[in-house]
């Protein structure tokens, strides 16, 4: 029996040099136990060392590219589940184009809540400016995300972010970004972020930008699920932005039309008569 | 008057630029600031950072320079006969907004449009001063949208080009006479001219020249243009065969469909109804068929002689309803272009029948697992264990999909 102990910080590379060692020397699935962040304790310790990595190992791209997502799902059961789906890879050529494997699918399901957990990381995370002078810019933001997304979601920041100084503090792990370099540092309750006056500003685009005539709610929930609005600063205007839209619409359609500006009429001559003068 | 705040100009200036469907970020050059000398980043897929309750994607920070305007379209806000209130911004203060909500992570860039003021020229080259300053002074790699005037000159279109990631045009209406009822100042012919000038100049920077040198940047995300839907009496065959000429001549990325809706102090001329938001969303299925299952404008509006698609069916649905002799398909045997053509099935269902029967002869079952939405598809297909029987022809199978009647409400 194997216990395989892997790190909340590089747990993708950890899990792959183990999944290696561990199918050169064959072993079953049965005989191997995943660890993740010891949250097993000592209990399930074992002193027994990993197998010394051997042969060439092969395991089709897509098998690959597929673990390194699913290897942040929140799942206890991932790391076991993907080392039984490469033990199957072992003899079943073609496993991986199969969608009606049910094992398979279950992993592909994974694969899209981490897929889906990334980019909403990409697009809900807020920066408050943390204001403290000096060459560099500096932001920081709390978000809390479904899966473990925080290590491969940070490179898309830096690349984007590169000129600024910045932080994602969440519960699991944060990044942090200085001076051009990424580190990452273990997750820590909430800090006390300085507020931020673009929030309003901010607030008042999410108002105005919102067309009061199409309520769609379902739309926006479905895309936007409450579980991240505590940390979205416009969410707060939802509610009154729902609450008042049937009113704002009646109002559009009771108004009786106006008659135009003076302006209006002045403007429209000097147009026509532009019109005229160059035909 | 009071001078005006940042945020009373932003309230205005965004209140008068929702009424544009596009939000897209997608689609453009790759881009990054790595090389820690600027800001922002494309990749290729855009991202949505909210939705507002009408459902609708905050991709962009959405605004006019300015909602002055010398034009009266019937249907906009901003015509010169509406009271509404005024504002026009700064460059610097659009300038600001955008980098300071970018490096919050609010937005994926700007998309700025505006009322034609003085002339078509001042307006389109003072829009060109702001990208310009964003690229140029901010160094700036997010994405940058530019609403174009149709009748600016051609040296302001190239630099708006070269700095932007899409240009539009909206055609407002989908044919000529629409137009010239509803928004006299602007020409049809002018809006197509200018369409056909930034296609040809995007296909004038794709070329390499004979040392192999690019041309010059210009608008990498491509063009796209609005229809407003239910202002005028088109119907949807019309809709749908300017959108499928526009697609083809002016190689548009999309033809966005905007319902109308109702606007503050809105002209006489205009119905104020709802939004016929149930109508929009067919439109866009529709396009969809047409521009990746391959199917014709014909094909799709033949099902009702009105020449409006069906509100209750989505539309690929409605004609396989009408042409249930072409049913069922043996999933395990059909072509990849009638597959697309089985209610139900998108292009990501197709593309896992097709991979997965080649290891085995698929059951409803295995459908099911892959994800398919088999309760719509099962009266139109073949499976190792299934067979719809007399479903295919059954008299009542449009109401297994129809939403049941709705009883008239008393008042």
């Amino acid at each position: 029996m194997y216990t395989v102990p892997l790190p909340r910080i590089g747990t993708d590379l950890a899990w792959r040099d183990a999944a290696k060692r561990l199918i050169g020397a064959a072993i079953p699935p049965q005989d191997v136990l995943w660890d993740f962040g010891s949250e097993m304790g000592e209990l399930f310790a074992t002193a027994t060392p990993l197998p010394p990595p051997s042969r060439r190992i092969k395991a089709p791209q897509s098998f690959i590219q597929m673990a390194d997502t699913v290897v942040w799902h929140k799942d206890p059961q991932r790391f076991a589940r993907l080392y039984a789906m490469l033990w199957r890879l072992r003899h079943e050529t073609g496993l991986m184009q199969d969608r009606a494997d049910q094992h398979l699918a279950k992993l592909r399901q994974m694969e899209k809540g981490v897929n889906r957990c990334k980019h909403k990381m990409k697009a809900f995370v807020r920066f408050r400016d943390l204001r403290q002078g000096g060459d560099r810019r500096s932001f920081a933001a709390w978000f809390e995300p479904t899966h473990h997304t925080v290590e491969p979601t940070a490179p898309f920041f830096a690349r984007r972010f590169a000129d600024m100084d910045w932080m994602i503090a969440t519960p699991d792990v944060t990044a942090q970004f200085v001076d051009g370099n990424l580190s990452f540092h273990p997750g820590q309750p909430k800090p006390d972020l300085p507020e931020d006056g673009a929030e309003a500003l901010w607030g008042i685009y999410f108002c105005n930008i919102f067309n009061p005539a199409r309520v769609k709610i379902q739309a926006m929930t479905s895309e936007m699920p409450k579980k991240y609005w505590k940390n979205l600063p416009e969410a707060q205007h939802i509610h009154d932005l729902i609450a008042g839209a049937e009113a704002k619409m009646q109002k559009m359609q009771d108004a009786a039309p106006t008659i135009p500006p003076e302006r209006a009429e002045r403007i429209q001559k000097q147009l026509r008569q532009q019109k005229d003068d160059d035909q | 008057m009071a001078r005006m705040t940042l945020s009373d100009k932003l309230a205005i200036l965004s209140d008068a630029a929702r009424y544009d469907a596009s939000c897209a970020s997608s689609g453009t050059a790759r881009r990054d600031s790595r090389d820690g000398k600027g800001l922002g980043s494309t990749e290729g897929s855009g991202i949505c950072h909210a939705y507002a309750p009408d459902g609708r994607c905050i991709s962009l920070l959405k605004i006019l320079m300015t909602n002055f305007c010398i034009y009266d379209c019937a249907y906009c806000i901003n015509r010169v006969s509406s009271h509404v209130q005024r504002a026009r911004f700064s460059p610097d203060e659009v300038v600001q907004l955008t980098i300071e909500f970018y490096r919050r992570n609010y937005i994926e860039g700007l998309f700025l449009s505006s009322g034609i003021i003085r002339s078509p020229d001042a307006t389109m080259s003072d829009m060109v001063q702001i990208a310009k300053r964003l690229r140029e002074g901010e160094n700036f790699r997010g994405y940058i949208h530019l609403k174009t005037i149709p009748d600016a000159a051609p040296e302001l279109i190239e630099q708006a080009g070269f700095y932007a990631d899409r240009l539009s045009i909206n055609v407002e209406l989908p044919t000529d006479n629409s137009v010239k009822a509803y928004a006299p100042e602007k020409n049809p012919v002018t809006i197509r001219k200018a369409m056909g000038d930034v296609k040809s100049r995007k296909e004038v920077a794709a070329e390499k020249s004979y040392t192999g040198k690019r041309g010059k940047r210009f608008a990498p995300a491509g063009q796209s243009t609005q229809m407003i839907v239910g202002a005028d009496g088109s119907t949807d065959a019309t809709i749908l065969g300017q959108s499928t000429r526009l697609y083809g001549a002016y190689q548009l990325r999309r033809v966005y469909y905007s319902a109308f809706s109702p606007i503050p102090d809105a002209t006489a001329q205009l119905p104020l109804i709802k939004p016929p938001l149930v109508r929009e969303h067919r439109l866009y299925q529709a396009d969809w068929l047409l521009r990746f299952y391959g199917f014709g404008v014909d094909e799709i509006t033949a099902a009702r002689p009105d020449g409006n698609l069906d509100l209750e069916l989505d539309p690929k649905l409605a004609w396989a309803l009408q042409n249930r002799a072409l049913f069922p398909v043996d999933v395990n045997r059909a072509s990849k272009d009638m597959l697309l053509r089985v209610p139900g099935f998108g292009t990501r269902t197709v593309g896992r029948i097709l991979s997965t029967r080649k290891h085995r002869g698929l059951r409803y079952g295995d459908l099911l697992q892959m994800g398919a939405p088999v309760k719509k598809a099962q009266p139109f297909i073949i499976a190792r264990d299934w067979t719809p029987g007399a479903l295919t022809d059954s008299a009542n199978l449009r109401a297994r999909f129809a939403p049941p009647p709705q009883q008239l409400s008393l008042l």
